[in-house]
């Protein structure tokens, strides 16, 4: 089965990491993408950049309506992701808790709906 | 020989829970074994008074649903392949007629906890499930002992168990490094079973009784599985103590009666005993959760003769040890009762007056009712019955009502 782990972090948190300490985080990161790539779990995955940069987009009766910034305000904010494929709901918890921003935001797992899954829906 | 009715219900009462895990391992699919496990028991009720009972009646059922699954996902033309995967696997598992290991069985009750006492499920819904699908109680009664309506319910499992298949929730029983976790969370599952049926005040009494003897039977089956887990034990111990004064804790009238009014001829000795030493091992054995110190208050007082001869000086020893790791306002204030019978009244109220100066319980009952009785004790009436009067406007539950009630009208007649 496959996963998204989306990871909340709040981003006015994250401004005031002083730069060492975002460089060692970054290597953190690095080293966990490449544990679960030789694991065999990692299938893709993403840092954002800020919601500063976000744009949202909704079509209403046939009219373009483009806004700035996220759809919704929130503590924490979507600042990446991880695609994965795990044997099941307990494997992808266990991978998401590795992930580096579990420990200051929170990690959503979401599984991912199979194609054939969507047809039938 | 054939089962009569009543046993083949009792049967169905015992017996469901064991095989509809087994079921679920082997289908991997909750809807689809209790479905298909309905089905074999009509099928059973009809040949069976006939035919006579089988041998083995739990394999002949589990055989009879698992073809019941696999002629079903046959006519669904599209899961063609699972059902010829299933053909092949569980024919291999399960011989018909033959006998299913003992501890294969307790292995797929095991697992069928865990996946119910999931996290990822909500609460409310992980009681429920436990209840329907290890204990074999049907969604009416869950509903009728939770006071929930049946289709809430209803709505409550069916969620549940789409969760269960959608987002990969495994039947497995946990690693050793998240077993402890899990197993809290399982142990809390079964203990709120047990307090729904305790606590609870309204409802239909045989149902809430149903829940207590639910709740028991799981930390049972908990021990039995995993006998290595001392928490677990003590939580056993805490529920068989709590529940052996069961007949004393209510009146005839159906008003509650405090422990230390309790006719303690109405506790179940066999029980205290049988409580006291599954809390003794448990001890022994490194527990030193909520459970287990819960289970040592509750060993003292079901153990000492009178309500005189109650060993307050330890009980007050154990709650400032919960205090220290289990912070709650309840704890707060039962630790405060128990300094007030150990060392003096006044004390004790002097330390409900401290909670009360916090503000932070304003809306907590058991505050009032607690300094209410303590000034009762002092012969403090007229403060003691204000202190009542304040504990009825904050209290919901009936029986609890009732109580503060009559207590408040014994201190106006003074």
């Amino acid at each position: 089965m496959q996963y998204l782990l989306l990871i909340y972090r709040s981003e006015a948190e994250m401004a005031k990491i002083p730069p060492a300490d975002l460089n060692a985080m970054y290597a953190e990161y690095g080293k966990f993408t490449q544990e679960i790539t030789d694991s065999g779990n990692y299938v893709g995955g993403n840092p954002l950049k800020p919601t500063a940069t976000a744009t949202t987009v909704r079509v209403r009766d046939g009219k373009r309506v483009v806004t700035d910034g996220p759809f919704a305000e929130t503590k924490e904010q979507l600042g990446g992701y991880y695609l994965i494929e795990a044997n099941d709901l307990d494997q992808a918890i266990s991978i998401a808790a590795r992930i580096p921003g579990a420990r200051a935001g929170s990690i959503e797992v979401r599984p991912i709906m199979s194609r054939t899954q969507a047809v039938q829906a | 020989m054939a089962l009569a009715l009543m046993d083949f219900d009792k049967f169905h009462r015992e017996e469901s829970g064991r095989i509809l895990s087994t079921l679920i391992r082997l289908l991997g699919d909750f809807d689809l074994a209790e479905e298909t496990l309905q089905e074999a028991y009509a099928v059973a009720l009809q040949k069976w008074p006939m035919e006579g009972t089988p041998a083995n009646p739990r394999s002949w059922l589990i055989s009879t649903a698992r073809h019941k699954a696999i002629d079903r996902l046959r006519r669904e033309q599209r899961f063609e392949r699972k059902a010829e995967q299933l053909a092949k696997t569980s024919e291999a598992t399960v011989q018909p007629e033959s006998e299913i290991e003992e501890d294969m069985v307790g292995d797929d009750r095991l697992r069928l906890i865990f996946t119910c006492c999931h996290p990822s499920l909500p609460l409310e819904a992980r009681v429920a499930l436990t209840l329907r699908t290890v204990c074999g109680i049907t969604t009416e009664e869950i509903s009728r002992a939770f006071l929930t309506p049946l289709a809430t319910m209803a709505q409550r499992l069916v969620r549940a168990k789409g969760k269960i298949r959608e987002a990969g929730i495994p039947y497995r029983v946990p690693s050793q490094e998240e077993l402890r976790d899990r197993l809290d969370g399982v142990l809390l599952v079964v203990y709120l079973i047990f307090n729904e049926g305790y606590l609870a005040s309204s409802g239909d009494a045989l149902v809430r009784q149903e829940l207590c003897a639910e709740a028991i039977r799981l930390g049972r089956v908990l021990c039995a599985l995993m006998p290595a887990q001392a928490e677990a034990r003590a939580l056993l111990g805490l529920m068989l103590l709590h529940d052996s004064r069961r007949d004393a804790r209510v009146s005839a009238e159906g008003e509650l009666v405090l422990l230390e009014e309790q006719d303690r001829s109405l506790w179940h000795a066999e029980q205290i005993r049988e409580g006291t030493e599954i809390v003794e091992s448990a001890l022994r054995n490194g527990a030193a959760g909520i459970y287990a110190l819960q289970a040592s208050i509750a060993a003292l007082h079901a153990n000492a003769k009178t309500a005189a001869e109650t060993d307050w000086a330890q009980i007050a020893a154990l709650y400032d040890v919960l205090l220290r790791t289990h912070a709650s306002p309840v704890i707060e204030v039962n630790r405060a009762v128990a300094v007030a019978m150990a060392r003096s009244v006044e004390e004790g109220l002097g330390l409900l007056d401290e909670i009360e100066k916090r503000e932070e319980l304003e809306e907590f009952h058991l505050l009032p009712a607690a300094q209410a009785d303590l000034l009762r004790r002092l012969g403090r009436n007229e403060e003691a019955a204000e202190a009542y009067r304040r504990a009825l406007s904050l209290a919901t539950n009936d029986i609890e009502r009732r109580f503060l009630r009559r207590r408040l009208g014994e201190i106006e007649k003074l």
